[in-house]
């Protein structure tokens, strides 16, 4: 919020006034009344490994994050293009492999790839879209440059908050949207309904009947699922309300049989289809895998679109970029470190101190080391870790995080944000001027995962 | 709307009118627990047993009848899969699988209600402490079902909801009517006698319809009447009659592709019960009589599951 002098930014000084000029008291209160809503309407999300309970609430802080809208058009280009060409990618490898044959990327790196699926070989995708939801995680840095963290290609989740804090705010402080022009997110359940029904198959004679498919009730982001349903007003199934029959997928209604054209499926590919993966799964629906490729339906995000989505292939997203659209990235990647090249893994065990350290395939935050943070004793033993596996290991510097303000028990202090806008491509490439804000709400830590004990914020993208 | 949604409505108010009529068995049970000679005491005290057809499963984990071990059986067993706890546990859970197609009013009733439930402290439920807490799991099925008939849209939900309580509902008049019936008969040469007027007023209460007798009839406690009002009487809301009426106006207003033998079997029971006279029944049998229905309800379920639920 402040400049490099400890001035308060232009975009923040509506905030910083309503700050400055609202009792302590009333703060507190609208804190507690967030709590009690967020409860009853049961935005909850369930923690792997939380004996304790099914269901938690992800901590809301009610300072929004906010981006002063020339900022925000900027971020929206770099991400634009970097879906687009990551789209280009996924297009490619499953078919022609040009940018593994110009030897942009070496080849095993993608097709041994665990996330590369064969079964997607040769198969035309409505407008060459793998991806139609992208989640791309991005963290200002104090230099005031963005940085991409992650992309999220698979099934992203989040936008529910999304919206959901966007509501809230709204409820609380309808005052504070007096202020400023706060641009509008709401419209996002209509963009992605848009945006799956584009991704249907093609000749269909008929509106595409969509539905939301979700592991059920005990997944961590079944609300998400319920919500978007909802809000899009299609049918939330699960794998069980689903069969396959002459490679057609249909839902068992009440009225009998209805055919199903889009899925956007909220299930890891290894577990759709028992006879394509693995043969154990009871989430998936047999055959699914044939209806695909036999063009009678359209999962989003498609098959296989993970290869291109993790820690091993993100260096090589500005290469992409230049390959496929001969332009020069926009957004920034960070610097990172491959352990399973020996000159990374010998820089990498001598600056444990000061780097961050990331399982490959690894996400929600598990199994990292953040190595300022870390005592020697916990350094020691992730360098055993890292030894013994190195491939499976990346490592980036510690940022220089920007930070927020943000409600802590003693009151508003700084605390380290990171963003993930939702990037819907369809016909065409589409965005909401907005995302997830996650912060990290212990003093200095970076970690902002939810199941870390991160919490959420709403953003603002302000003219 | 998926079968499995249906399923799961049809199912939560299922569960949560099982709860309260398993409420009405157990308060009635009490009620009568300290009245007439031992042997009638035993009697009353294995009525809840008989009625729900649950006397082998209570036998391999309870030593004898005593109200105590009643109540925990069909009130707070965990391993019962009809006892009161049992049934707002699975209530709310189907509740929760759809919570996103029912009104947030109805989840949270079902919610608070079992959170409440979980909440409850066995040693106070003894004596008044039992009345109670069968009163409060009545309250809440009314509160349920009377947020569920003010919130919900009409539509197949509200339909389903519907059927899964007059289906199970049918069920339980006709099991405590054939069970009750049946140990009362013998005393019935000695209408009028202070014990045996408690019984059948006890009968009555439990199914809610004391007063609708009164007000019906104008007479002393007969009980053929009390059988008529039970079963034909459409204007008691738990009579099989009333019941069954609901159950086909709910299925007609819903339209599937196989569901002809469903709606058939609804009209053809709507049908007997609309035009039988009570004498006809007793003449042929009251027990044969209830039996048949209860086969029929039974069928009437499977045929419903069928048609619109998915396989069972």
């Amino acid at each position: 919020m402040r400049d490099a002098d400890g001035n308060v930014r232009a975009h923040f000084q509506p905030l910083a006034d309503w700050l400055a000029e609202t009792p302590a008291a009333r703060v507190t209160e609208k804190r507690r009344e967030a709590d009690l809503l967020f409860h009853r309407v049961g935005i909850t999300f369930a923690v792997y490994g939380d004996k304790q309970g099914d269901e938690r609430l992800i901590p809301f802080d009610i300072v929004p994050r906010v981006i002063p809208r020339t900022e925000w058009e900027a971020l929206e280009h770099g991400l634009k293009q970097r879906v687009t060409a990551l789209n280009r990618f996924l297009h490619d490898i499953y078919h022609d492999q040009e940018i593994l044959k110009a030897g942009k990327i070496p080849a095993d790196q993608v097709t041994k790839h665990d996330a590369y699926q064969p079964v997607m070989r040769g198969l035309d995708l409505p407008n060459g879209v793998y991806s139609s939801i992208a989640g791309i995680d991005l963290v200002r840095h104090d230099d005031g440059r963005w940085y991409v963290l992650e992309d999220n290609l698979r099934t992203p989740s989040g936008v529910s908050y999304m919206l959901e804090n966007r509501k809230m705010m709204l409820r609380l402080f309808p005052e504070l949207f007096a202020r400023q022009q706060v641009l509008p997110v709401e419209q996002y359940p209509a963009l992605l309904l848009e945006t799956l029904r584009a991704a249907a198959p093609p000749r269909l004679r008929r509106d595409p009947s969509v539905v939301v498919l979700t592991p059920g009730q005990h997944n961590s982001a079944y609300f998400e699922h319920a919500f978007l349903a909802q809000q899009m007003g299609v049918e939330l199934v699960e794998g069980a309300d689903l069969f396959v029959r002459d490679d057609y997928v249909y839902m068992r209604s009440t009225t009998g049989a209805q055919r199903v054209d889009v899925i956007y499926r909220r299930i890891d590919d290894a577990f759709l289809d028992p006879q394509a993966f693995r043969p154990d799964s009871v989430l998936g629906v047999p055959g699914l895998v044939a209806a695909c490729r036999a063009g009678h339906v359209s999962l989003s995000n498609a098959i296989g679109t993970g290869v291109a989505d993790d820690k091993s292939i993100y260096p090589y997203v500005p290469a992409m970029i230049r390959f496929y659209l001969g332009e020069e990235p926009i957004l920034q990647n960070v610097q990172t470190w491959q352990c399973r090249d020996s000159d990374d893994l010998k820089y990498v065990l001598g600056h444990l101190e000061e780097l961050v350290v990331k399982e490959v395939q690894g996400s929600g935050g598990y199994g990292m080391l953040v190595g300022p943070a870390s005592t020697q004793a916990q350094i020691k033993a992730f360098r055993a870790r890292l030894r013994a596996n190195a491939g499976n290991y990346i490592a980036q510097p510690t940022l220089s995080l920007s930070t927020c303000p943000t409600f802590v028990k003693r009151g508003i202090a700084p605390r380290h944000v990171d963003l993930r806008p939702f990037v819907l491509s369809g016909k065409e490439v589409r965005l909401v001027p907005g995302g997830l804000t996650r912060v990290a709400l212990k003093a200095g830590s970076l970690v902002v995962n939810s199941s870390q004990g991160g919490g959420t914020k709403d953003t603002w993208v302000v003219d | 709307m998926l079968s499995r949604v249906a399923d799961r409505i049809f199912w939560m108010s299922r569960q949560m009118e099982r709860a309260e009529n398993m409420a009405r068995i157990l308060g009635v049970t009490s009620d009568l627990a300290v009245f007439g000679t031992r042997e009638v005491q035993q009697q009353n005290l294995i009525a809840p047993l008989t009625i729900t057809d649950t006397g082998e499963a209570f036998f391999k984990r309870y030593g004898s009848v005593t109200l105590k071990n009643l109540i925990e059986f069909h009130g707070l067993d965990e391993g019962n899969p009809s006892s009161i706890y049992s049934c707002l546990r699975l209530a709310r859970e189907n509740a929760h699988e759809v919570r996103w197609q029912i009104t947030s009013e109805m989840w949270e009733t079902l919610n608070a209600t079992w959170i409440e439930m979980r909440g409850l402290k066995r040693g106070n439920l003894d004596g008044a402490g039992a009345t109670r807490f069968f009163d409060w799991v009545k309250e809440r099925s009314h509160l349920f079902r009377g947020v569920t008939y003010g919130t919900i849209v009409r539509g197949e939900a509200f339909d389903f909801s519907r059927i899964g309580t007059f289906l199970e509902r049918a069920d339980n008049t006709a099991r405590i009517l054939d069970v009750k019936y049946h140990f009362l008969l013998p005393s019935v040469a000695d209408v009028g006698g202070a014990l045996d007027y408690y019984q059948w007023t006890a009968l009555l209460r439990s199914v809610s319809s004391f007063e609708t007798y009164r007000t019906l009839y104008r007479d002393q406690i007969l009980p053929i009447k009390v059988a008529e009002l039970l079963i034909l009487e459409r204007r008691m809301p738990r009579s099989l009659a009333a019941c069954v009426d609901q159950i086909t106006i709910a299925l007609g207003r819903i339209t599937g592709q196989q569901d002809a033998p469903a709606k058939r079997l609804a009209s053809e029971l709507n049908a007997r019960l609309t035009h039988a006279h009570i004498e006809e029944i007793f003449s042929s049998g009251l027990h044969e009589y209830l039996e048949k229905c209860l086969v029929d309800f039974g069928d009437l379920g499977a045929r419903i599951q069928r048609a619109y639920l998915g396989a069972a």
